[in-house]
Protein backbone atom coordinates (compact mmCIF):
# COMPACT_ATOMS: atom_id res chain seq x y z
CA UNK A 1 0.00 0.00 0.00
CA UNK A 2 2.94 2.33 1.09
CA UNK A 3 4.53 2.31 -2.64
CA UNK A 4 0.85 2.86 -4.04
CA UNK A 5 0.93 6.45 -1.76
CA UNK A 6 4.06 6.82 -3.03
CA UNK A 7 3.16 7.21 -6.87
CA UNK A 8 0.20 9.06 -6.03
CA UNK A 9 2.56 11.61 -4.38
CA UNK A 10 5.14 11.53 -6.94
CA UNK A 11 2.02 11.72 -9.56
CA UNK A 12 0.61 14.35 -8.23
CA UNK A 13 3.95 16.61 -8.26
CA UNK A 14 4.16 15.45 -11.96
CA UNK A 15 0.86 16.27 -12.27
CA UNK A 16 0.64 19.53 -10.54
CA UNK A 17 3.45 21.04 -13.54
CA UNK A 18 0.97 19.23 -16.56
CA UNK A 19 -1.63 21.10 -14.69
CA UNK A 20 0.39 24.24 -14.41
CA UNK A 21 0.88 24.02 -18.66
CA UNK A 22 -2.75 22.85 -19.36
CA UNK A 23 -4.06 25.85 -17.54
CA UNK A 24 -2.15 28.14 -19.55
CA UNK A 25 -3.03 26.18 -23.15
CA UNK A 26 -6.96 26.57 -22.05
CA UNK A 27 -6.54 30.24 -20.51
CA UNK A 28 -5.25 30.77 -24.28
CA UNK A 29 -8.20 28.80 -26.17
CA UNK A 30 -10.52 29.74 -24.08
CA UNK A 31 -9.92 33.41 -25.00
CA UNK A 32 -8.74 33.17 -28.19
CA UNK A 33 -9.79 30.10 -29.94
CA UNK A 34 -6.39 28.97 -30.55
CA UNK A 35 -4.53 25.74 -29.12
CA UNK A 36 -0.73 27.43 -28.52
CA UNK A 37 1.23 24.87 -29.74
CA UNK A 38 4.23 26.69 -28.82
CA UNK A 39 3.15 27.52 -25.07
CA UNK A 40 5.97 25.17 -23.58
CA UNK A 41 8.73 26.22 -25.77
CA UNK A 42 7.64 29.92 -24.84
CA UNK A 43 8.06 28.81 -21.20
CA UNK A 44 11.05 27.24 -21.84
CA UNK A 45 12.50 30.29 -22.78
CA UNK A 46 11.66 32.15 -19.61
CA UNK A 47 13.55 28.97 -17.95
CA UNK A 48 16.66 30.19 -20.38
CA UNK A 49 15.94 33.66 -19.06
CA UNK A 50 16.04 32.65 -15.49
CA UNK A 51 19.34 30.45 -15.66
CA UNK A 52 21.51 33.55 -17.49
CA UNK A 53 19.81 35.91 -15.01
CA UNK A 54 21.41 33.51 -12.33
CA UNK A 55 24.95 33.01 -14.51
CA UNK A 56 25.03 36.89 -14.63
CA UNK A 57 24.68 36.77 -10.43
CA UNK A 58 21.17 37.71 -9.71
CA UNK A 59 19.85 35.40 -6.78
CA UNK A 60 17.46 32.60 -7.51
CA UNK A 61 14.40 33.91 -6.59
CA UNK A 62 14.83 37.69 -7.96
CA UNK A 63 15.72 35.74 -11.49
CA UNK A 64 12.45 33.65 -11.74
CA UNK A 65 10.30 37.17 -10.84
CA UNK A 66 12.13 38.75 -13.42
CA UNK A 67 11.53 36.28 -16.00
CA UNK A 68 8.35 35.77 -15.14
CA UNK A 69 7.76 39.76 -15.61
CA UNK A 70 9.54 39.16 -18.76
CA UNK A 71 7.05 35.95 -19.24
CA UNK A 72 3.99 38.21 -19.31
CA UNK A 73 5.67 40.16 -21.88
CA UNK A 74 6.62 37.71 -24.24
CA UNK A 75 2.86 36.49 -23.97
CA UNK A 76 1.37 40.14 -24.82
CA UNK A 77 3.81 40.78 -27.60
CA UNK A 78 3.14 37.14 -29.46
CA UNK A 79 -0.36 38.27 -29.05
CA UNK A 80 -0.41 41.84 -30.75
CA UNK A 81 2.69 40.55 -33.45
CA UNK A 82 1.50 36.99 -34.11
CA UNK A 83 -2.15 35.97 -32.71
CA UNK A 84 -4.05 39.26 -33.42
CA UNK A 85 -3.52 39.67 -37.16
CA UNK A 86 -5.41 36.20 -37.59
CA UNK A 87 -7.57 35.71 -34.27
CA UNK A 88 -9.85 35.02 -37.05
CA UNK A 89 -8.54 32.70 -39.53
CA UNK A 90 -9.71 29.25 -40.03
CA UNK A 91 -8.10 26.98 -37.43
CA UNK A 92 -6.03 24.90 -39.67
CA UNK A 93 -3.89 28.44 -40.04
CA UNK A 94 -3.78 28.87 -36.39
CA UNK A 95 -2.29 25.43 -35.68
CA UNK A 96 -0.01 26.03 -38.29
CA UNK A 97 0.97 29.91 -36.42
CA UNK A 98 1.28 28.52 -33.17
CA UNK A 99 3.18 25.17 -34.48
CA UNK A 100 5.13 28.42 -35.69
CA UNK A 101 5.77 29.72 -32.46
CA UNK A 102 7.30 26.51 -31.11
CA UNK A 103 9.87 26.42 -33.85
CA UNK A 104 10.39 30.02 -33.29
CA UNK A 105 10.64 29.77 -29.72
CA UNK A 106 13.07 26.46 -29.85
CA UNK A 107 15.19 27.94 -32.15
CA UNK A 108 15.74 30.90 -30.26
CA UNK A 109 17.12 28.78 -27.39
CA UNK A 110 19.47 26.56 -29.62
CA UNK A 111 20.58 29.79 -31.18
CA UNK A 112 21.08 31.83 -27.80
CA UNK A 113 22.02 28.95 -25.76
CA UNK A 114 22.84 25.49 -27.55
CA UNK A 115 21.35 22.41 -27.22
CA UNK A 116 23.42 20.79 -24.43
CA UNK A 117 21.69 20.29 -21.29
CA UNK A 118 21.97 22.91 -18.73
CA UNK A 119 21.48 21.97 -14.65
CA UNK A 120 18.85 23.89 -13.45
CA UNK A 121 18.55 25.01 -9.50
CA UNK A 122 15.74 23.63 -7.50
CA UNK A 123 13.02 26.63 -5.80
CA UNK A 124 13.09 24.46 -2.99
CA UNK A 125 15.42 22.51 -0.31
CA UNK A 126 16.87 19.00 -1.47
CA UNK A 127 15.23 16.68 1.52
CA UNK A 128 11.68 15.38 2.04
CA UNK A 129 9.82 13.94 5.11
CA UNK A 130 8.60 11.24 5.81
CA UNK A 131 5.01 9.84 6.52
CA UNK A 132 4.52 6.21 7.76
CA UNK A 133 6.42 4.67 4.95
CA UNK A 134 5.97 7.27 2.53
CA UNK A 135 8.51 9.64 1.60
CA UNK A 136 7.42 12.95 0.17
CA UNK A 137 9.54 15.52 -1.07
CA UNK A 138 9.81 19.26 -0.69
CA UNK A 139 9.84 19.94 -3.76
CA UNK A 140 6.94 17.68 -4.65
CA UNK A 141 4.82 19.59 -1.60
CA UNK A 142 6.42 22.74 -2.90
CA UNK A 143 5.23 22.44 -6.68
CA UNK A 144 1.57 21.44 -5.62
CA UNK A 145 1.76 24.64 -3.14
CA UNK A 146 2.49 26.88 -6.11
CA UNK A 147 -0.12 25.66 -8.22
CA UNK A 148 -2.83 25.63 -5.35
CA UNK A 149 -1.71 29.52 -5.20
CA UNK A 150 -2.25 29.89 -9.06
CA UNK A 151 -5.21 28.13 -9.39
CA UNK A 152 -6.84 30.28 -6.11
CA UNK A 153 -5.31 33.42 -7.41
CA UNK A 154 -6.79 33.09 -10.47
CA UNK A 155 -10.18 31.83 -8.82
CA UNK A 156 -10.48 34.69 -7.58
CA UNK A 157 -9.48 37.34 -10.22
CA UNK A 158 -12.41 35.78 -12.21
CA UNK A 159 -15.09 35.73 -9.46
CA UNK A 160 -14.19 38.62 -7.68
CA UNK A 161 -12.79 41.34 -9.62
CA UNK A 162 -13.94 43.55 -12.02
CA UNK A 163 -10.50 42.94 -14.35
CA UNK A 164 -11.85 39.17 -14.34
CA UNK A 165 -15.51 39.36 -15.42
CA UNK A 166 -14.06 41.73 -18.22
CA UNK A 167 -11.62 38.88 -18.95
CA UNK A 168 -14.41 36.10 -19.06
CA UNK A 169 -16.46 38.55 -20.83
CA UNK A 170 -14.16 39.01 -23.74
CA UNK A 171 -13.09 35.38 -24.34
CA UNK A 172 -16.98 34.30 -23.74
CA UNK A 173 -18.11 36.84 -26.64
CA UNK A 174 -16.10 39.85 -28.52
CA UNK A 175 -19.14 41.50 -30.18
CA UNK A 176 -21.82 41.69 -27.03
CA UNK A 177 -17.99 42.74 -24.94
CA UNK A 178 -17.55 45.48 -26.82
CA UNK A 179 -21.10 46.58 -26.53
CA UNK A 180 -20.51 46.93 -23.36
CA UNK A 181 -17.43 48.91 -23.39
CA UNK A 182 -15.40 45.81 -22.59
CA UNK A 183 -11.70 46.70 -24.38
CA UNK A 184 -11.95 43.15 -25.69
CA UNK A 185 -7.84 43.32 -27.29
CA UNK A 186 -6.71 44.46 -23.95
CA UNK A 187 -8.44 41.83 -22.05
CA UNK A 188 -7.57 39.21 -24.72
CA UNK A 189 -3.81 40.53 -24.51
CA UNK A 190 -3.85 40.26 -20.78
CA UNK A 191 -5.29 36.24 -21.18
CA UNK A 192 -1.98 35.67 -22.93
CA UNK A 193 0.28 37.10 -20.95
CA UNK A 194 -1.04 35.50 -17.58
CA UNK A 195 -1.35 32.54 -19.13
CA UNK A 196 2.68 32.90 -20.65
CA UNK A 197 3.47 33.59 -16.78
CA UNK A 198 1.62 30.30 -16.06
CA UNK A 199 3.83 28.42 -18.06
CA UNK A 200 7.01 30.04 -17.45
CA UNK A 201 6.88 29.15 -13.82
CA UNK A 202 5.67 25.25 -15.28
CA UNK A 203 9.27 24.81 -16.61
CA UNK A 204 10.75 26.78 -13.84
CA UNK A 205 9.46 23.81 -11.66
CA UNK A 206 10.21 21.07 -14.14
CA UNK A 207 13.73 22.56 -15.40
CA UNK A 208 15.61 21.20 -12.32
CA UNK A 209 14.22 17.56 -12.62
CA UNK A 210 14.61 17.26 -16.26
CA UNK A 211 17.17 19.66 -17.00
CA UNK A 212 17.06 22.66 -19.30
CA UNK A 213 17.16 22.23 -22.98
CA UNK A 214 15.56 23.94 -25.89
CA UNK A 215 13.47 20.77 -26.13
CA UNK A 216 12.78 20.36 -22.75
CA UNK A 217 9.36 21.46 -22.69
CA UNK A 218 8.08 19.41 -25.70
CA UNK A 219 6.80 16.07 -24.16
CA UNK A 220 5.36 18.14 -21.20
CA UNK A 221 3.28 19.41 -24.06
CA UNK A 222 1.91 16.23 -24.90
CA UNK A 223 0.85 15.41 -21.44
CA UNK A 224 -0.91 18.73 -20.73
CA UNK A 225 -2.92 18.77 -24.23
CA UNK A 226 -4.08 14.81 -22.67
CA UNK A 227 -4.97 16.96 -19.54
CA UNK A 228 -6.38 20.04 -21.12
CA UNK A 229 -8.83 17.73 -23.51
CA UNK A 230 -9.68 15.17 -20.74
CA UNK A 231 -10.55 18.09 -18.15
CA UNK A 232 -12.66 20.02 -21.24
CA UNK A 233 -11.06 22.99 -23.37
CA UNK A 234 -13.39 25.82 -21.42
CA UNK A 235 -12.77 24.90 -18.01
CA UNK A 236 -9.56 26.20 -16.00
CA UNK A 237 -10.96 23.69 -12.85
CA UNK A 238 -11.10 21.34 -15.78
CA UNK A 239 -7.59 21.99 -16.32
CA UNK A 240 -6.29 21.17 -13.11
CA UNK A 241 -7.72 18.48 -12.60
CA UNK A 242 -7.13 17.14 -15.34
CA UNK A 243 -2.95 17.59 -15.08
CA UNK A 244 -3.32 16.49 -11.63
CA UNK A 245 -5.11 13.04 -12.76
CA UNK A 246 -2.82 12.34 -15.66
CA UNK A 247 0.08 12.88 -13.71
CA UNK A 248 -0.84 10.21 -11.17
CA UNK A 249 -2.29 7.57 -13.64
CA UNK A 250 1.13 8.26 -15.43
CA UNK A 251 2.93 7.30 -12.33
CA UNK A 252 0.73 4.55 -11.08
CA UNK A 253 0.62 2.86 -14.74
CA UNK A 254 4.18 3.00 -15.14
CA UNK A 255 4.46 0.75 -11.77
CA UNK A 256 1.70 -1.37 -12.08
CA UNK A 257 0.87 -2.36 -15.99
CA UNK A 258 4.14 -4.36 -16.14
CA UNK A 259 3.97 -4.09 -19.97
CA UNK A 260 4.08 -0.40 -20.20
CA UNK A 261 7.32 0.05 -18.56
CA UNK A 262 9.10 3.51 -18.86
CA UNK A 263 9.51 3.89 -22.26
CA UNK A 264 5.34 3.89 -22.80
CA UNK A 265 4.34 6.04 -19.60
CA UNK A 266 2.52 8.32 -21.43
CA UNK A 267 0.37 6.06 -23.32
CA UNK A 268 -1.70 5.42 -19.84
CA UNK A 269 -3.01 9.06 -19.54
CA UNK A 270 -3.96 9.13 -23.45
CA UNK A 271 -5.44 5.84 -22.97
CA UNK A 272 -7.38 7.91 -19.50
CA UNK A 273 -8.31 10.62 -21.82
CA UNK A 274 -9.87 8.66 -24.93
CA UNK A 275 -12.25 6.92 -22.33
CA UNK A 276 -13.13 9.60 -21.06
CA UNK A 277 -14.00 11.65 -24.75
CA UNK A 278 -15.78 8.04 -25.73
CA UNK A 279 -17.93 8.94 -22.55
CA UNK A 280 -18.00 12.29 -21.85
CA UNK A 281 -16.78 14.43 -25.04
CA UNK A 282 -16.71 17.79 -24.09
CA UNK A 283 -14.10 16.45 -21.36
CA UNK A 284 -15.07 16.46 -17.32
CA UNK A 285 -15.84 19.84 -16.96
CA UNK A 286 -15.98 21.02 -20.25
CA UNK A 287 -19.38 22.80 -21.22
CA UNK A 288 -18.78 23.82 -24.89
CA UNK A 289 -21.00 22.73 -27.63
CA UNK A 290 -20.40 19.83 -29.81
CA UNK A 291 -20.96 19.16 -32.94
CA UNK A 292 -22.47 15.73 -33.61
CA UNK A 293 -22.09 14.22 -37.44
CA UNK B 1 -32.69 69.76 -30.27
CA UNK B 2 -30.84 66.73 -33.06
CA UNK B 3 -29.34 64.76 -30.69
CA UNK B 4 -28.48 61.86 -33.14
CA UNK B 5 -27.97 62.99 -36.80
CA UNK B 6 -27.33 60.50 -39.83
CA UNK B 7 -26.55 61.84 -43.36
CA UNK B 8 -25.60 59.98 -46.45
CA UNK B 9 -24.52 56.72 -43.96
CA UNK B 10 -23.85 53.76 -46.39
CA UNK B 11 -22.34 50.37 -45.10
CA UNK B 12 -20.80 48.10 -47.10
CA UNK B 13 -20.36 44.20 -46.14
CA UNK B 14 -16.71 43.79 -48.37
CA UNK B 15 -17.96 44.56 -51.89
CA UNK B 16 -21.66 43.92 -51.15
CA UNK B 17 -23.89 47.37 -50.33
CA UNK B 18 -26.44 46.82 -47.65
CA UNK B 19 -27.00 50.71 -46.33
CA UNK B 20 -27.90 53.10 -49.20
CA UNK B 21 -27.58 57.15 -48.15
CA UNK B 22 -29.58 57.09 -45.51
CA UNK B 23 -30.24 60.41 -43.79
CA UNK B 24 -32.09 61.21 -40.64
CA UNK B 25 -31.79 62.56 -37.26
CA UNK B 26 -33.28 61.69 -33.89
CA UNK B 27 -34.63 64.57 -31.41
CA UNK B 28 -33.56 64.72 -27.43
CA UNK B 29 -36.07 63.45 -25.56
CA UNK B 30 -37.68 61.58 -28.51
CA UNK B 31 -39.04 57.86 -29.07
CA UNK B 32 -38.16 57.15 -32.64
CA UNK B 33 -39.34 53.84 -34.38
CA UNK B 34 -36.74 52.12 -37.74
CA UNK B 35 -39.27 49.95 -39.04
CA UNK B 36 -38.74 47.65 -41.65
CA UNK B 37 -38.87 43.42 -42.83
CA UNK B 38 -36.13 41.12 -42.47
CA UNK B 39 -33.46 41.90 -44.11
CA UNK B 40 -33.81 46.05 -44.72
CA UNK B 41 -30.89 46.91 -43.11
CA UNK B 42 -31.92 47.77 -39.58
CA UNK B 43 -29.47 45.81 -37.38
CA UNK B 44 -26.56 47.26 -39.84
CA UNK B 45 -27.89 50.90 -39.27
CA UNK B 46 -27.55 49.92 -35.33
CA UNK B 47 -24.67 48.41 -35.63
CA UNK B 48 -22.78 51.42 -37.79
CA UNK B 49 -23.82 53.86 -35.03
CA UNK B 50 -22.98 51.98 -31.96
CA UNK B 51 -19.32 51.55 -33.69
CA UNK B 52 -19.44 47.64 -34.46
CA UNK B 53 -19.31 48.34 -38.31
CA UNK B 54 -17.74 51.00 -40.19
CA UNK B 55 -19.27 52.93 -42.61
CA UNK B 56 -19.78 56.37 -45.46
CA UNK B 57 -21.18 59.24 -44.48
CA UNK B 58 -21.93 60.97 -41.26
CA UNK B 59 -23.42 60.55 -38.41
CA UNK B 60 -23.03 63.06 -35.58
CA UNK B 61 -23.86 62.34 -32.16
CA UNK B 62 -24.40 65.02 -29.82
CA UNK B 63 -22.87 67.31 -32.22
CA UNK B 64 -20.02 64.82 -32.42
CA UNK B 65 -18.56 62.82 -35.76
CA UNK B 66 -18.84 59.14 -34.57
CA UNK B 67 -17.01 57.88 -37.38
CA UNK B 68 -13.23 57.73 -35.72
CA UNK B 69 -14.30 56.94 -32.08
CA UNK B 70 -14.02 53.58 -30.83
CA UNK B 71 -17.31 51.77 -29.95
CA UNK B 72 -15.87 51.96 -25.79
CA UNK B 73 -15.67 55.65 -26.14
CA UNK B 74 -19.11 55.76 -28.28
CA UNK B 75 -20.89 54.13 -25.23
CA UNK B 76 -19.17 56.78 -22.55
CA UNK B 77 -20.60 59.73 -24.18
CA UNK B 78 -23.60 57.83 -23.90
CA UNK B 79 -24.64 55.41 -27.08
CA UNK B 80 -25.83 52.29 -25.84
CA UNK B 81 -26.89 49.07 -28.18
CA UNK B 82 -29.10 46.52 -27.04
CA UNK B 83 -28.36 43.71 -29.79
CA UNK B 84 -30.85 41.32 -31.67
CA UNK B 85 -31.30 38.56 -29.38
CA UNK B 86 -30.67 40.26 -26.33
CA UNK B 87 -26.96 39.73 -26.51
CA UNK B 88 -27.18 38.66 -22.66
CA UNK B 89 -23.66 36.61 -21.65
CA UNK B 90 -25.95 33.59 -21.00
CA UNK B 91 -23.07 31.46 -18.73
CA UNK B 92 -22.85 34.70 -16.91
CA UNK B 93 -25.37 35.29 -13.83
CA UNK B 94 -28.03 38.17 -13.71
CA UNK B 95 -25.94 40.21 -11.11
CA UNK B 96 -22.57 39.68 -13.26
CA UNK B 97 -24.60 40.61 -16.57
CA UNK B 98 -25.40 44.00 -14.49
CA UNK B 99 -22.00 44.42 -13.30
CA UNK B 100 -20.58 44.00 -17.34
CA UNK B 101 -23.39 46.85 -18.34
CA UNK B 102 -21.19 49.25 -15.63
CA UNK B 103 -17.75 48.30 -17.26
CA UNK B 104 -17.00 52.02 -18.00
CA UNK B 105 -18.25 52.92 -14.83
CA UNK B 106 -15.66 54.33 -12.13
CA UNK B 107 -17.58 54.42 -9.36
CA UNK B 108 -18.67 51.49 -7.48
CA UNK B 109 -21.00 53.44 -5.64
CA UNK B 110 -22.86 54.42 -8.86
CA UNK B 111 -22.84 50.33 -9.98
CA UNK B 112 -24.45 49.30 -6.64
CA UNK B 113 -27.14 52.14 -6.87
CA UNK B 114 -28.73 51.63 -10.25
CA UNK B 115 -28.15 47.90 -9.56
CA UNK B 116 -30.32 48.90 -7.05
CA UNK B 117 -32.66 51.21 -9.16
CA UNK B 118 -32.86 48.55 -11.64
CA UNK B 119 -33.97 45.58 -9.61
CA UNK B 120 -36.57 47.62 -8.43
CA UNK B 121 -37.95 48.39 -11.62
CA UNK B 122 -37.53 44.69 -13.09
CA UNK B 123 -38.51 42.43 -9.87
CA UNK B 124 -38.07 39.79 -11.37
CA UNK B 125 -34.38 40.23 -12.29
CA UNK B 126 -33.58 40.55 -8.46
CA UNK B 127 -35.22 37.50 -7.82
CA UNK B 128 -32.71 35.53 -10.32
CA UNK B 129 -29.88 37.98 -9.69
CA UNK B 130 -27.42 34.38 -8.69
CA UNK B 131 -29.17 32.21 -11.58
CA UNK B 132 -27.39 32.64 -14.77
CA UNK B 133 -29.00 34.41 -17.60
CA UNK B 134 -29.45 31.29 -20.15
CA UNK B 135 -31.68 30.26 -17.31
CA UNK B 136 -33.71 32.95 -17.66
CA UNK B 137 -37.10 33.17 -19.62
CA UNK B 138 -36.93 34.90 -23.34
CA UNK B 139 -38.87 38.08 -21.83
CA UNK B 140 -36.62 38.13 -18.48
CA UNK B 141 -33.32 37.99 -20.24
CA UNK B 142 -34.57 40.77 -22.60
CA UNK B 143 -35.46 42.86 -19.31
CA UNK B 144 -31.71 41.77 -18.13
CA UNK B 145 -30.61 43.44 -22.03
CA UNK B 146 -32.49 46.61 -21.31
CA UNK B 147 -30.97 46.50 -17.53
CA UNK B 148 -27.58 46.09 -18.74
CA UNK B 149 -27.52 48.35 -20.93
CA UNK B 150 -28.82 50.81 -18.79
CA UNK B 151 -26.13 50.20 -15.92
CA UNK B 152 -24.00 52.63 -18.56
CA UNK B 153 -26.48 55.33 -17.98
CA UNK B 154 -26.89 56.02 -21.62
CA UNK B 155 -29.09 58.87 -23.34
CA UNK B 156 -29.48 57.08 -26.44
CA UNK B 157 -30.56 53.93 -25.78
CA UNK B 158 -30.60 52.08 -28.98
CA UNK B 159 -32.78 48.42 -29.17
CA UNK B 160 -32.83 45.89 -31.75
CA UNK B 161 -36.01 44.08 -32.15
CA UNK B 162 -37.01 43.48 -28.63
CA UNK B 163 -39.82 41.39 -29.42
CA UNK B 164 -37.95 38.25 -31.34
CA UNK B 165 -39.56 35.52 -29.61
CA UNK B 166 -41.29 37.12 -27.10
CA UNK B 167 -45.39 37.15 -26.95
CA UNK B 168 -46.99 40.30 -28.23
CA UNK B 169 -48.17 40.75 -24.10
CA UNK B 170 -44.09 40.55 -22.77
CA UNK B 171 -43.18 42.67 -25.59
CA UNK B 172 -45.99 45.54 -24.67
CA UNK B 173 -44.37 45.26 -21.41
CA UNK B 174 -40.69 45.99 -22.70
CA UNK B 175 -42.08 48.85 -24.82
CA UNK B 176 -44.36 50.11 -21.62
CA UNK B 177 -40.80 50.54 -19.96
CA UNK B 178 -39.32 52.22 -22.69
CA UNK B 179 -42.02 54.46 -22.90
CA UNK B 180 -41.63 55.39 -19.38
CA UNK B 181 -38.17 55.67 -19.09
CA UNK B 182 -38.53 58.31 -22.57
CA UNK B 183 -41.42 60.16 -20.78
CA UNK B 184 -39.87 59.99 -17.13
CA UNK B 185 -36.19 60.27 -17.16
CA UNK B 186 -36.23 61.88 -20.70
CA UNK B 187 -34.31 58.80 -22.44
CA UNK B 188 -33.80 58.96 -26.38
CA UNK B 189 -35.23 56.00 -28.06
CA UNK B 190 -34.30 54.07 -30.98
CA UNK B 191 -36.43 51.12 -31.49
CA UNK B 192 -35.87 48.67 -34.45
CA UNK B 193 -38.86 46.65 -34.85
CA UNK B 194 -40.78 44.46 -37.90
CA UNK B 195 -43.84 44.51 -35.52
CA UNK B 196 -45.50 47.93 -36.46
CA UNK B 197 -48.61 47.77 -35.05
CA UNK B 198 -47.30 47.19 -31.40
CA UNK B 199 -44.44 49.87 -31.85
CA UNK B 200 -46.57 52.49 -33.16
CA UNK B 201 -48.81 52.71 -30.23
CA UNK B 202 -45.56 53.80 -28.33
CA UNK B 203 -43.21 55.21 -30.54
CA UNK B 204 -43.25 59.34 -31.39
CA UNK B 205 -41.83 58.77 -34.74
CA UNK B 206 -41.11 56.35 -36.93
CA UNK B 207 -39.13 55.66 -40.03
CA UNK B 208 -39.40 52.71 -42.71
CA UNK B 209 -36.42 51.59 -44.00
CA UNK B 210 -36.14 49.05 -47.60
CA UNK B 211 -33.56 47.42 -49.11
CA UNK B 212 -31.21 49.73 -47.10
CA UNK B 213 -32.81 53.36 -47.74
CA UNK B 214 -35.12 55.03 -46.18
CA UNK B 215 -38.21 55.46 -47.86
CA UNK B 216 -40.85 56.61 -45.54
CA UNK B 217 -41.11 58.48 -42.67
CA UNK B 218 -43.97 60.13 -40.41
CA UNK B 219 -45.22 60.47 -36.72
CA UNK B 220 -46.46 57.23 -35.28
CA UNK B 221 -50.77 58.55 -35.94
CA UNK B 222 -49.98 58.88 -39.09
CA UNK B 223 -48.55 55.53 -40.13
CA UNK B 224 -50.57 53.97 -38.32
CA UNK B 225 -53.28 55.00 -40.50
CA UNK B 226 -51.48 54.40 -44.09
CA UNK B 227 -52.56 50.96 -45.15
CA UNK B 228 -50.41 51.65 -48.29
CA UNK B 229 -47.08 51.99 -46.44
CA UNK B 230 -47.70 48.89 -44.44
CA UNK B 231 -48.56 46.87 -47.44
CA UNK B 232 -45.78 48.16 -49.61
CA UNK B 233 -42.75 48.37 -47.11
CA UNK B 234 -43.68 45.96 -44.16
CA UNK B 235 -44.94 43.03 -45.22
CA UNK B 236 -48.19 43.55 -43.29
CA UNK B 237 -51.00 42.48 -44.79
CA UNK B 238 -54.56 44.65 -45.65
Amino acid sequence: MSLFFQLVTSGLATGAIYAALALALVLIFRATNVVNFGQGEMATFSAYCTWQLMQWGVPLWLAVLASLVGAFAIGIVTFRLIIRPMMDAPVEATVVITLGILVLFQAACMWIWGAEQLSFPSLFPGGGFGIGEVRVLASAVGTLAILLAIALAMGFIFRFTKLGLSMRAAAFDRTRSVLVGVDVERMLMLGWGFASVIGALAAILIAPRLFLSPTMMTPILFYALAAATLGGWDSPLGAIVGGLAVGVTESLGASYLPFVGADMRIAVPIALTLIILLVKPVGLFGSYKVTKL
Amino acid sequence: MTLLDIRDLSVFYGKTQALFDCSFSVGEGEFVALLGSNGAGKTTLLRAVSGLLPFKGSVFYAGKALDKISAQTRLALGVAHIPQGRGTFTEFTVEENLSLGATIVASRSQVREDKERWYETFPRLRERRNQLAGNLSGGEQQMLAVARALMSRPKLLMCDEPSLGLAPSITQEILAIFKSLNKENGMTLLVVEQNVDITLQYADRAFVIEAGQIVASGTASDLIGNEDIKKSYLGVAG
